[in-house]
């Protein structure tokens, strides 16, 4: 293999050696040697090519979080890369493993204003993990070696590869063999003996804990050991937004969703709690409402494996820098007194059980579902059947955007396993299920990927709805929670600004037709007594499927933290 | 707010510059003051940064988020020699030539250029006395004036060297434990 090869070449096969089979993206000027030398490699390099590189970038998160995987997007210089910030941003705000692979304008006319030049590295400094500008044909392969590494490893998020175009079409003999050298990247994956002992002290002392879990417990694997823990010691487990199906709802153990539409029972048990343990979540606003009036009686525990998450946001009792599966594990190993266990077990089945009582006051859920009058279609009634028809199936994953439809999907669909709820949580952004589904799908064939979407969200990236066809991708299915509005903010206006809806109002198209013209299979449902026989065509259709749901307008999405409030002050109507 | 003295080293690499002063930059950290240099060990870039903020720690992890940081030391409270040059251009008119003479000797200051109205003079020290003698010269009208930023170093055989940090040992480390977190 002493022959020479062209970068792009080289970029394919560095590709493919560490580990990448799948990209999605779109070709350019200053790309196109990528692409002209992904072609001979396409039996071990598939490239999906969408129809924007935001769907790109998205489709590429989606396949990253579904998997643990590295998701890779490739855009051209200039435009072809500023599309790309977004999803960059949402990678790094959900510390998603990605790889972006930027073409650049040759350096001979780098700096010059060129045509199609961007400065894709220096917009991206802030929002990705690390970041490249390849000028030369000899640091391609490892680069992407590197990058792969920084972005899989430690608190995985995005790096960007930029590389000019007289780099991709130089040639060389190449080199894979040069070891990772990164004097400065050191992270730390095992947890400290002596602060695991302390936290399992503090926690046996405690008589009202609480477990709760985050991403890091997702992109740690970790979902094992939480269970074991959680078994172990008999504590009541909390799942964030990022959280969800790492642990199964319908576990005794299993409290639900905190936070700013989280249940009330939850936010009440962490604010009477005097023992938080916080694995994997970085105590984001939307968890803690205002953050000095957090869990004010808690003891709190703290691990993650990003040391500037611990005290950020909320100050710590314990902390515990390292990887959520391995610290878990080292905290099993420990063995305090047995009597002591059984002690602390008993409290806090006393606690679970008071914890409980506070959850048959208060639970939410079944507000709008037992109500004898069903002419009126509620968002609730959609995902009352959508919970039935997957329980029923299995093997779903569910793709949310960002807004009401995701709160409530959050809410009231059923979580049994990690990774298969996937939204945008830190950079909330709108447009991320359609093409982030298409990367779920094309990484999970066996799996039904439902996209619950807004009609707003719905239509920033539609476009991604024929890659599904020309991939010839077939288990996609969408709900559209249909609203004409914006309807998140149209909430606020209705609560804090006087009901002002001011640019909320919103016409879609006819989402039958689009979904037809598309040559997907569409269904109009535009009441109750239909949300079945539609979702049951979904399942039925050897084929993509969008159900536009014309639910009604006005719904809230309740319990509701105020925002900058305590989560102690919850509006539940 | 309080300021501290952070003595940062890190890869000689484009950019790392750019990296960490946009962190300080987004994170609404402000610099005082800014010093960059080459140090002993060829590849790694010392940089002294002078920082106001009651929340240093966050600012020392936000530096070691970036990748090419190798090390981060916060040496408000430990004994140090600072430094800081400054080179100041004064109107100088013949008659006062002698009595701007004498306080640059006071002051340890080097005179580097004189013209017929005018003088540079190179004044190297503690920040404190750069401020003091840049206070005393003003009177006599400061036309130009440059600050170099305070370097800092931790006094005895202890230190910042980059040599220790760019050994090899720890990379089986990192990939062994990424191989282990992934099992």
């Amino acid at each position: 293999m002493s022959d020479k090869r062209t970068g792009a070449q080289i970029l394919c096969e560095a590709l493919i050696q560490n580990g990448v089979d799948t990209m999605f993206g779109l070709p350019g000027g200053a790309i196109m040697p990528f692409y002209h030398a992904m072609w001979e490699y396409r039996s071990e390099l598939r490239h999906i090519l969408c129809r924007h590189e935001q769907g790109a970038g998205h489709a590429a998160e989606g396949f990253a979080r579904s998997t643990g995987r590295i998701g890779v997007c490739i855009g051209t210089s200039g435009p072809g890369t500023t599309n790309l910030v977004t999803p960059i941003a949402d990678a790094w705000m959900d510390s998603t493993p990605m790889l972006a692979i930027c073409g650049q304008v040759s350096s001979a006319v780098l700096g010059k204003d060129a045509f199609q030049e961007t400065d894709i590295t220096g917009i991206t400094m802030p929002i990705t993990k690390h970041n490249y500008l390849i000028k030369r044909v000899e640091d391609i392969a490892y680069a992407v070696k590197e990058a792969i590494f920084i972005a899989t490893t430690g608190r995985p998020g995005p790096v960007l590869v930029d590389i000019t175009k007289d780099a991709l079409q130089a040639s060389m003999v190449p080199d894979y063999s040069k070891k990772i050298f990164l004097p400065g990247y050191r992270p730390t994956y095992q947890g400290s003996k002596k602060q695991i002992k302390a936290a399992l002290e503090l926690m046996l002392q405690s008589k009202k804990p609480v477990m709760m879990i985050g991403n890091g417990v997702m992109m740690a694997n970790a979902s094992d050991e939480v269970m074991a823990f959680a078994e172990r010691y008999q504590i009541p487990v909390i799942t964030t937004l990022h959280g969800l199906g790492a642990f199964p709802q319908d576990h005794p153990l299993s409290l639900g969703m905190p936070g700013m539409h989280g249940w009330v029972h939850v936010n009440r048990a962490i604010q009477e709690s005097d023992f938080l343990l916080n694995i994997g979540g970085r105590f984001d606003d939307r968890v803690t409402g205002k953050a000095s009036t957090f869990a004010p009686n808690a003891s709190i525990v703290h691990v993650d494996i990003d040391p500037s998450e611990i005290g950020k946001n909320v100050e710590v009792d314990v902390p515990i820098v390292g990887d959520a599966k391995l610290v878990l594990l080292s905290m099993l190993e420990e063995e305090p007194e047995e009597t002591k266990v059984a002690q602390f077990q008993q409290v806090a089945a006393e606690w679970m059980v008071y914890v409980r009582e506070l959850q048959a006051k208060h639970q939410h859920k079944q507000q709008y579902l037992n109500r004898p009058d069903t002419s009126v279609m509620m968002p609730h009634d959609v995902y009352a059947v959508l919970t039935k028809e997957m329980n029923e199936r299995g093997n779903y994953r569910v793709v949310t955007d960002v807004g009401q439809h995701q709160m409530w999907a959050a809410q009231l669909l059923d979580w049994y396993r990690p990774r298969t709820h996937i939204t945008s949580g830190g950079a909330g952004t709108m447009g991320f299920a359609m093409p982030a589904a298409l990367g779920v799908a094309v990484a999970h064939p066996e799996d039904t990927v439902w996209v619950v979407c807004g009609d707003g969200g719905f239509q920033m990236t539609n476009q991604e709805m024929i890659v599904v066809v020309q991939e010839n991708i077939k288990n996609i299915k969408i709900a559209i929670i249909n609203n004409g509005f914006l309807g998140m903010v149209r909430q606020w206006q209705e609560l804090f600004e006087g009901k002002r809806y001011s640019g909320t109002p919103l016409t879609s198209p006819n989402f039958q037709k689009l979904a037809e013209a598309y040559g997907w299979t569409g269904i109009t449902v535009e009441s109750g007594d239909q949300i079945e026989a539609a979702v049951q065509q979904a399942y039925a259709t050897d084929g993509p499927v969008l159900i536009d749901f014309r639910v009604e307008r006005e719904v809230n999405v309740f319990p509701m933290v105020p925002q900058n409030k305590s989560i102690g002050e919850m509006i539940t109507e | 707010m309080k300021t501290h003295i952070l003595v940062v080293l890190m890869q000689d690499h484009p950019g790392v510059l750019n990296r960490a002063v946009s962190m300080f930059r987004r994170r609404g950290y402000n610099i005082a003051s800014l010093a960059v240099g080459h140090t002993e060990t060829a590849g790694i870039s010392r940089m002294t940064v002078v920082v106001e903020s009651d929340h240093v720690e966050q600012v020392v992890k936000q530096l070691y988020r970036l990748v090419e940081v190798l090390k981060v030391s916060d040496v408000t409270d430990d004994p140090t020699v600072e430094r800081e040059m400054a080179l100041v251009k004064l109107h100088v008119p013949s008659q006062q030539r002698a009595e701007i003479v004498a306080l640059a000797e006071v002051f340890g200051a080097k005179i580097v250029d004189v013209s017929v109205t005018a003088m540079v003079i190179e004044m190297t020290g503690g920040p404190a006395k750069v401020d003091n003698f840049i206070d005393m010269v003003r009177p006599f009208g400061i036309k130009e004036m440059m600050r170099t930023g305070r370097i800092a170093m931790v006094r005895g055989a202890r230190g910042h060297s980059g040599a220790d940090l760019v050994d090899t040992g720890w990379q089986n480390d990192v990939a062994g434990a990424a191989s282990a977190a992934a099992q």
